[in-house]
C-alpha cells in the first residue's frame, strides 16, 4: 500500500520540476558539459552519441535516446536530484548541496551545476531522438 | 577431493570466490612489468630500501625476520595503544629504537623501507586480522567503507563492491584489494603508498581526504585486509 502511494507520488514530483532559469537551455553549450569529464562528468559513468570522447563508462545506461525517453521535466528531475527517484542511485545529485558528508573546501556548498549549465545540458539531452547502436 | 574442493567453494559467499586482484584487470603490457623484476619499477625502491636496511636497521634486525612481517599489518602497537601500519611502524622504529628523527609519510626514505619490509611478504597470504584489540578499528573502517562522502556523494561499496568490473571512463573499477603496496603507478610515475591511493579515491568524488597517517586510513586499512584476507601480497605492484 505505501509502496503504491510512492509510485503515484513520483510523477507528480516530476511535473513540478519548472525550468531553473529565464533563459532556455542552448544545446551546443549543454553537449561541451556533458563531454568534459570534469565538468559534467557524465561519461565517467554514461556512454553517448559523443564520438571524440574515447574512454566513456559502462555503469549506466546510454544517454542515447534520451530525448525519446524523457520530457523535460523529468529529465530536470533526475538532473537536480535524481535521489529523489532512487535514493540509492549511484548518479550525484547536480543541484543539491544539502545532506552531504565531507565535501572537499573548493566544492562546500556548492551545486556540481549551476543552474543554467542544468538547462543547458537539458536541452543537447532533449537532442539525443536515436537509440544506441547495438 | 576435488569435488569436496568444490562443494567447500560454493559454500562460500560469492565475494570469498571471486575475489581478484587488481592485477587481474590490467593490460597484458602492465602485468609483464609487475612480473618481471628486471622491468618492474617498483624494485628500484625495494633495491634502495634494503641498502637502507642494511645500513639503519641490521643492528637489531635480520632480513629473515621481516618476513611475514608485512602480512600481519597493521598490528596492535603497545606502546601507543592503537593500530599502527606498516610504514608506521617502520617510522616509530626509526624514532623509538634508533633516536633520529623519522621520515616523512610518502618520504622517498619511508616508501623504500616500507616497498623492502613489504617485499620479504610477496607470495605469503595477508592475514586476518583477528587480534580483538583491533576489532574497534575494523568497525571503523567497515563503516568508512560503506559511507557516502563528497559532493559526488559516492561509498566506496558503490563503486568497488556494486560495480566493480566495470567502467568508470576508461578504467576498469577493481576490487580494491591493498594487495600489492607500496606500489608502482603508471599515472603517479612513481611509488606510493595505499594511503596515497586512498585519497585518491577520496578527492576523486570531491571529498576532503584525511591528512596522511590519520587513525581513519589504518581503519580503513584493517577493514580492507580483512576482505582481502588469504590473497597474496604482490609488493613491489604496478597498477596504472
Ligand atoms: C557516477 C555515475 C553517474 C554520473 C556521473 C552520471 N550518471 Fe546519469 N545515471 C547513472 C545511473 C547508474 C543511472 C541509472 C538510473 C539510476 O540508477 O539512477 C543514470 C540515469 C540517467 C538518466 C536516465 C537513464 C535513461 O534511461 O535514459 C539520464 C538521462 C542521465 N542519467 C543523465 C546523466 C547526465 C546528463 C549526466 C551528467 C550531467 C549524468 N547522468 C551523470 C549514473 C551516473
Ligand atoms: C635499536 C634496535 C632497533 C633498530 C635499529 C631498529 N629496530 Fe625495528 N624493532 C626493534 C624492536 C625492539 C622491535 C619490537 C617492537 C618494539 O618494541 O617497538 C622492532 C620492531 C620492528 C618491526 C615490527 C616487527 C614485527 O614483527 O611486528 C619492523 C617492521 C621494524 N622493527 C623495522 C625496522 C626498520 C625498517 C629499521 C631500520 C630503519 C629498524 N626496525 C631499526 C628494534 C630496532
Ligand atoms: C567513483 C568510484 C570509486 C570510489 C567511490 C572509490 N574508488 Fe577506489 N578506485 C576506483 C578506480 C577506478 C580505481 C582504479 C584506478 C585505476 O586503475 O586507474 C580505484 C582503486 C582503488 C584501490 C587500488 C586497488 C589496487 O589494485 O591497488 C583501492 C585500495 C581503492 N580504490 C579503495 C577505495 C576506498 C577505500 C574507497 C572509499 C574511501 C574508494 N576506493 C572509493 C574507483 C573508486
Amino acid at each position: 500500500m505505501a509502496i503504491l502511494a510512492l509510485l503515484l507520488l513520483i510523477p507528480s514530483a516530476r511535473a513540478d520540476e519548472a525550468p531553473l532559469t529565464a533563459t532556455p537551455g542552448d544545446a551546443t553549450r549543454g553537449r561541451a558539459i556533458v563531454a568534459d569529464r570534469t565538468r559534467g562528468l557524465c561519461l565517467l559513468c554514461h556512454s553517448g552519441p559523443i564520438p571524440e570522447e574515447r574512454f566513456q563508462g559502462n555503469l549506466a545506461p546510454p544517454l542515447d535516446g534520451a530525448g525519446l525517453r524523457w520530457t523535460a521535466a523529468e529529465l530536470r528531475l533526475r538532473l537536480v536530484d535524481g535521489k529523489r527517484l532512487n535514493p540509492d542511485s549511484i548518479m550525484p545529485s547536480y543541484y543539491r548541496t544539502e545532506g552531504l558528508h565531507r565535501v572537499a573546501p573548493a566544492q562546500r556548498g556548492r551545486p556540481i551545476l549551476a543552474a543554467q549549465e542544468i538547462e543547458d545540458v537539458i536541452a543537447y539531452l532533449l537532442t539525443l531522438r536515436e537509440e544506441p547502436p547495438r | 577431493m576435488r569435488r569436496t574442493l568444490a562443494l567447500l567453494l560454493l559454500a562460500l559467499p560469492a565475494s570469498a570466490q571471486d575475489r581478484r586482484s587488481g592485477f587481474e584487470d590490467m593490460a597484458r603490457e602492465t602485468q609483464a612489468m609487475q612480473r618481471d623484476d628486471m622491468q618492474n619499477p617498483g624494485m628500484l625502491w625495494v633495491a634502495e630500501g634494503e641498502e637502507r636496511f642494511n645500513r639503519d636497521c641490521t643492528s637489531c634486525h635480520t632480513e629473515a625476520s621481516m618476513r611475514g612481517v608485512a602480512a600481519r599489518y597493521p598490528a596492535w602497537d603497545e606502546a601507543t595503544g592503537a593500530p599502527i601500519d606498516l610504514a608506521g611502524r617502520i617510522s616509530a622504529c626509526v624514532e623509538r629504537h634508533q633516536r633520529a628523527t623519522p621520515p616523512a609519510r610518502e618520504s622517498q626514505a619511508l616508501l623504500a623501507l616500507t616497498a623492502y619490509v613489504a617485499h620479504q611478504s610477496r607470495g605469503l597470504p595477508i592475514s586476518r586480522p583477528t587480534d580483538p584489540r583491533l576489532a574497534p578499528a575494523l568497525a571503523q573502517g567497515r563503516a568508512l567503507y560503506g559511507e557516502r562522502r563528497g559532493q559526488l556523494d559516492l561509498s566506496c561499496v558503490q563503486c568497488h563492491d556494486d560495480n566493480a568490473g566495470r567502467r568508470l571512463a576508461g578504467s576498469v573499477i577493481p576490487q580494491a584489494h591493498p594487495t600489492g603496496y607500496p606500489l608502482y603507478r603508471l599515472e603517479w610515475q612513481g611509488l606510493g603508498s595505499l594511503q596515497r591511493r586512498l585519497r585518491g579515491c577520496m578527492t576523486g568524488v570531491r571529498s576532503e581526504p584525511f591528512a596522511y597517517g590519520a587513525a581513519e586510513y589504518v581503519a580503513l586499512e584493517i577493514f580492507l585486509n580483512d576482505r582481502a584476507a588469504g590473497m597474496a601480497i604482490e609488493t613491489p605492484a604496478v597498477r596504472p
